[in-house]
């Protein structure tokens, strides 16, 4: 390419390397931020603008088997939200799950230069990296559920943690995923073969297997940062949404013992009062354990008030949402790895338990001692859409705005909150480019991500400053994507290929012996046309490893 | 040292698929006799399996056929682009026996020209496809269906003759994680408007008035809901109230219960009613206990259209991208009515045959519009096609994707190389040199403008 580029008179937020609001010059060589670039460089005039690197989203769920299933669900969210095709971007349909094209398209026209897929079953890998090969722009991963499969539970049973850590390290590069995902772990074997039942103690056996689902979350929490992946395991706590989780939620962080853990859509698993009965918040609480304990990331699945698709491995949950919503539901089983439900759903700002979820959501962000560990998401589409991060960010940036949506609401529930309290804080926009860019690519061991220093991937994002954040931050005026412009002036000027971004831990080829025998006997393809093949990866990256010395909890 | 596999022509693939049917059965070994390009032996195989490997061979055909006289496939790309380039509305249709990265290719294609795009599920299980647009479904990968289904329940379908392999592989005989004993472990009902070769395999064969389908399948949902059915369902559907309620009570009491269906459920009177009626079904048997439904898909890759054209469009078939972005709508932009409304200028078939098996209105447009095939064998399409692409059969000659009936994604292993090119490259360079024109022509309209 050989392109060079310099962004001129920019303010700069990029809080990685302590610059926070500086007007400065930003260089870019080819993909690179870079020191320098020769004086004839093209320009971007970013004067009086606000510049911060590419959006990275830690949590979402934008491709395979159960997001498509989930799109071919809901005709009726498309029709009005269409995506025409232009000169350089393919058509597709928006709504609350978009097509592929659209998806990638809509994270760029928002600033966003990375997202990573939160969960799917090791047999649907190949399907999911084939609709990453169709989500232009942006970088992508994704999360492998493991927390359910059966092979690995025998192994933890019968104690050969040896070849439960081989085996672990073999599935993540099996299906080129990034890391290890833990849903509502134990509960499949309950859902799929005791009568649709659920998993509510994590000290309770799970069905045959003598095992708990402590025992789980601790080998996985153990194994996957033993392995030194560069995202610990990304966990969905047992029982969310059921009212007093809370417990459950601090239960499994602190089967942590100080080791790297990321918990996900904590907001969903941050309640208080008796279960079966209305819940209340303990918001605050989870909020103070993850402040006091530097070893825990979490992301928030923040609820916003409209259309959701609650979307998940989590069956119960999606079958108690169904019983709720009385929507049309779907429940998808995966042989020895996983179980699904999608149930569509619309958050409403007079329900309590909707308004509730709703403002715990924004005691997590506003109680947060340390944005870089609670980061910003909708769970998309579970909590809300990913094109509702600019109004969310206007929520956290501007009190009175927030203070006028919180009257709007059902007050019984903004009662059980400290919302009531006269919560002032506003993040600044260092603090934004930290929950929504910085925070995430550390968390994700993204090193040259969520920054803007030297050798830095050239993933820019320049808005034009605009008091309301909302709409600031829904349209920059520029978007780079590897050094390239995608948009300019607002509109898409270049397609792209993004990178699909994996982890390749080491693992020992012999542990496949034990694992091929499982494969004859209860999977339905060979064993040999499991493993994902790496013309499935087209542009990518591996991530390297990082091996971070367990943190004393304070 | 040689490699054991390769015995002078002679090649050995393990782990190969078979691409006939919605099976995909992954476990197909085959001998393969490189000199004369063909398969021998396909070890697992079923007879429709052996058939389908035993057929493919290299026929001594040019690559290609314009108006009839041979042509390379340069030639019959940029005649093919020349029509699809000019065609106010041009028509893409069939997808289901090739790899979802032709898929991809052609659905690049309907959006570049603005055309309209359907696979053959509008013809087999698109009111499935409907009906869960309308109830959503709960369903399961095969695997989980072997290891759990203690009751197994097939309706409007003869998997024995269309599926052979769905028995022993997947879902009556194969001994699983808690069907420790196979067959013994499980009950098995038949549905059907009459008794086919797979009716010996059931436990229970309910014979059902033919179109009666939607009303006994309500019957059991009202029973399961412990509503009172009149005894006068017997007269209207074929089946006795308490061949009903005993069945109704085995649904409840199972561990793990599935219902398959096929298109004599999905084509006949009540066509998505009829889809909608048993998987809401399914999901009503969910409060007692664990359930799930799954059509039995037909062809090959069909399932791999489905999620194709959902992930790149929103919508699983029928789709029109005529305003520049996609709209879906049954009836409107299927093939079948696009045709024989005659409303459709050009057409680019990709594996398929509608000039055998569509309606005479559809199959008598199709004759006078200019109509471009791709295609491993000569059929009755490619016979009145304008241009005619004879391509490389997908899972004998090319690697790809395809999707099984339960969504499953598996990579092909080619067998033996042909002189012909997949479909993909076809579609790509087809794409490639329409987007040109395209290019062209529109630049040549902003001229004018200006």
């Amino acid at each position: 390419m050989g392109s060079a580029l310099r962004i001129t008179n920019g303010r700069v937020y990029d809080p990685a390397n302590g610059v926070d609001g500086r007007v400065q010059d930003l260089c870019i060589q080819d993909a690179k931020v870079v020191a320098e670039v020769p004086a004839g460089a093209r320009k971007i005039d970013a004067t009086g603008m606000v510049v911060m690197p590419g959006g990275v989203d830690i949590h979402c769920h934008i491709a395979g088997p159960k997001v498509n299933l989930a799109r071919k669900l809901q005709p009726e969210d498309k029709r009005l939200d269409v995506v025409s095709s232009t000169p350089y971007t393919r058509s597709g349909s928006g709504g609350i799950v978009p097509s592929t094209f659209a998806t990638g398209y809509r994270y760029a026209a928002m600033g966003y230069t990375t997202a990573m897929e939160a969960a799917v079953t090791p047999i649907g890998a190949r399907h999911v990296l084939e609709e990453f090969h169709d989500t232009p722009i942006i970088d992508k991963g994704f999360y492998v559920l493991l927390g359910n499969n059966v092979f690995l539970y025998r192994l933890l049973k019968e104690g050969r943690r040896e070849e439960f850590r081989e085996a672990v390290a073999w599935w993540v590069n099996a299906t080129k995923a990034y890391t290890v995902k833990l849903v509502n772990p134990g509960s499949d074997e309950l859902w799929k073969g005791r009568r649709n039942a659920n998993i509510s103690d994590l000290n309770e056996n799970i069905d045959q297997f003598d095992l708990t689902p402590i025992d789980v979350i601790r080998a996985f929490i153990e194994t996957v940062d033993d392995l030194g992946l560069p995202h610990p395991a990304h966990i969905h706590c047992n029982n969310l949404g059921h009212s007093g989780n809370a417990t459950t939620t601090l239960d499994t962080m602190r089967a942590a013992e100080g080791r790297r853990v990321h918990i996900a859509h904590v907001q969903f698993h941050s309640y208080g009062g008796e279960p079966g009965k209305n819940p209340t918040s303990r918001g605050p609480e989870i909020a103070d354990y993850i402040n006091s304990h530097p070893n825990i990331t979490a992301d928030v699945g923040q609820v916003m008030f409209g259309k959701a698709t609650a979307m998940t491995a989590d069956a119960p949950l999606a079958h108690l949402l169904k019983g709720v919503s009385g929507n049309k539901w779907v429940n998808a089983d995966t042989e020895n790895e996983s179980g699904c439900g999608i149930v569509p759903f619309t958050y409403q700002e007079k329900v309590y338990v909707h308004a509730l979820q709703w403002a715990i959501g924004l005691e997590l962000f506003l109680l947060s001692k340390d944005p870089w560990r609670i980061l910003l998401s909708t769970d998309h589409p579970n909590g809300g859409s990913f094109t509702m991060y600019p109004k969310l960010i206007r929520l956290l940036m501007d009190r009175n705005f927030r203070n006028d949506e919180i009257r709007k609401v059902n007050q019984r529930a903004i009662r059980k909150t400290c919302l009531g309290d006269d919560l002032d804080r506003e993040y600044t926009l260092s603090e934004i480019a930290i929950i929504s860019r910085a925070g995430p690519a550390r968390a994700l061991g993204l090193k040259d991500k969520g920054h803007l220093g030297v050798g830095a991937d050239a993933d820019i994002t320049i808005y034009e400053d605009d008091p309301d954040r909302e709409k600031m931050f829904s349209t920059p005026r520029y978007v780079l994507k590897d050094g390239k412009l995608i948009i300019a002036d607002h509109e898409f000027r270049a397609d792209h290929e993004g990178r699909i971004l994996h982890a390749t831990p080491a693992y020992d080829p012999g542990i496949e012996k034990a694992i091929r025998p499982f494969f004859e006997d209860y999977y339905s393809i060979r064993f040999d046309n499991y493993a994902v093949s790496d013309r499935y990866l087209h542009n990518h990256q591996v991530i390297p490893g990082q091996v971070i010395p367990a943190v004393q909890p304070q | 040292m040689s490699d054991p596999t390769i015995n002078q022509n002679i090649r050995m693939v393990e782990h190969a698929t078979c691409t006939f049917c919605g099976c995909v059965c992954d476990d197909m070994d085959l001998t393969v006799d490189l000199d004369a390009k063909r398969i021998t032996k396909a070890k697992n195989a079923c007879t429709l399996g052996r058939a389908w490997f035993a057929e493919h061979t290299i026929e001594d055909k040019p690559p290609a056929r314009i108006d009839g006289k041979p042509a390379t496939t340069a030639e019959a790309i940029e005649a093919a682009a020349q029509i699809l380039a000019r065609a106010r509305l041009p028509i893409i249709y069939g997808l289901s026996d090739t790899t979802c990265e032709a898929q991809r290719q052609a659905v690049a294609i309907g959006d570049l020209i603005h055309g309209n795009i359907d696979t053959t599920t509008s013809v087999c299980h698109g009111p499935s496809g409907i009906a869960f647009q309308g109830v959503g479904e709960s369903t399961a990968t095969l695997g989980e269906i072997k290891n759990r289904a203690d009751l197994v329940v097939y309706w409007g379908g003869n998997p024995a003759e269309s599926h052979p392999r769905h028995f022993t592989r997947y879902a009556v005989t194969p001994k699983g994680m808690y069907i420790p004993n196979g067959r013994k472990d499980r009950y098995v009902v038949l549905a059907d408007v009459r008794r086919t070769p797979s009716a010996p395999v059931a436990d229970l064969f309910l014979q059902v008035k033919p179109g009666r389908d939607f009303e006994l399948l309500w019957a059991l949902r009202a029973l399961v809901k412990g509503r009172k059915i009149d005894p006068s369902i017997e007269e209207t559907t074929g089946i006795p109230l308490t061949t009903l309620e005993t069945l109704v009570e085995r649904m409840k009491n199972c561990r793990y219960g599935v219902l398959f269906f096929g298109m004599g459920l999905t084509m006949t009177r009540g066509r998505h009613f009829n889809s909608g009626a048993i998987l809401a079904l399914a999901t009503d048997l969910n409060e007692y206990t664990h359930f799930v439904a799954k059509p039995v898909r037909g062809h090959g890759n069909v399932t791999g259209a489905d999620n194709v054209v959902s992930w790149q469009t929103g919508y699983p078939f029928g789709v029109n991208f005529s305003r520049g972005y996609p709209r879906f709508n049954p009836g409107e932009f299927t093939t079948v009515d696009l045709l024989s409304r005659g409303e459709a200028d050009a057409a680019l078939i990709i594996a398929s045959d509608p000039g055998s098996n569509f309606p005479k209105p559809a199959i008598e447009h199709l004759k006078r519009i200019p109509v471009i095939v791709l295609d491993a064998k000569d059929t009755d399409t490619s016979e009145l096609a304008r241009v005619a692409f004879r391509t490389a059969t997908y899972g004998i000659n090319t690697t790809g994707t395809v999707y099984r009936m339960d969504d499953v994604p598996i990579t092909l292993r080619p067998a033996f190389d042909s002189p012909f090119p997949g479909d993909e490259e076809v579609l790509t360079a087809l794409k490639d040199r329409l987007r040109e024109l395209l290019n062209e022509k529109r630049g040549a309209a902003l001229r004018k403008a200006a």
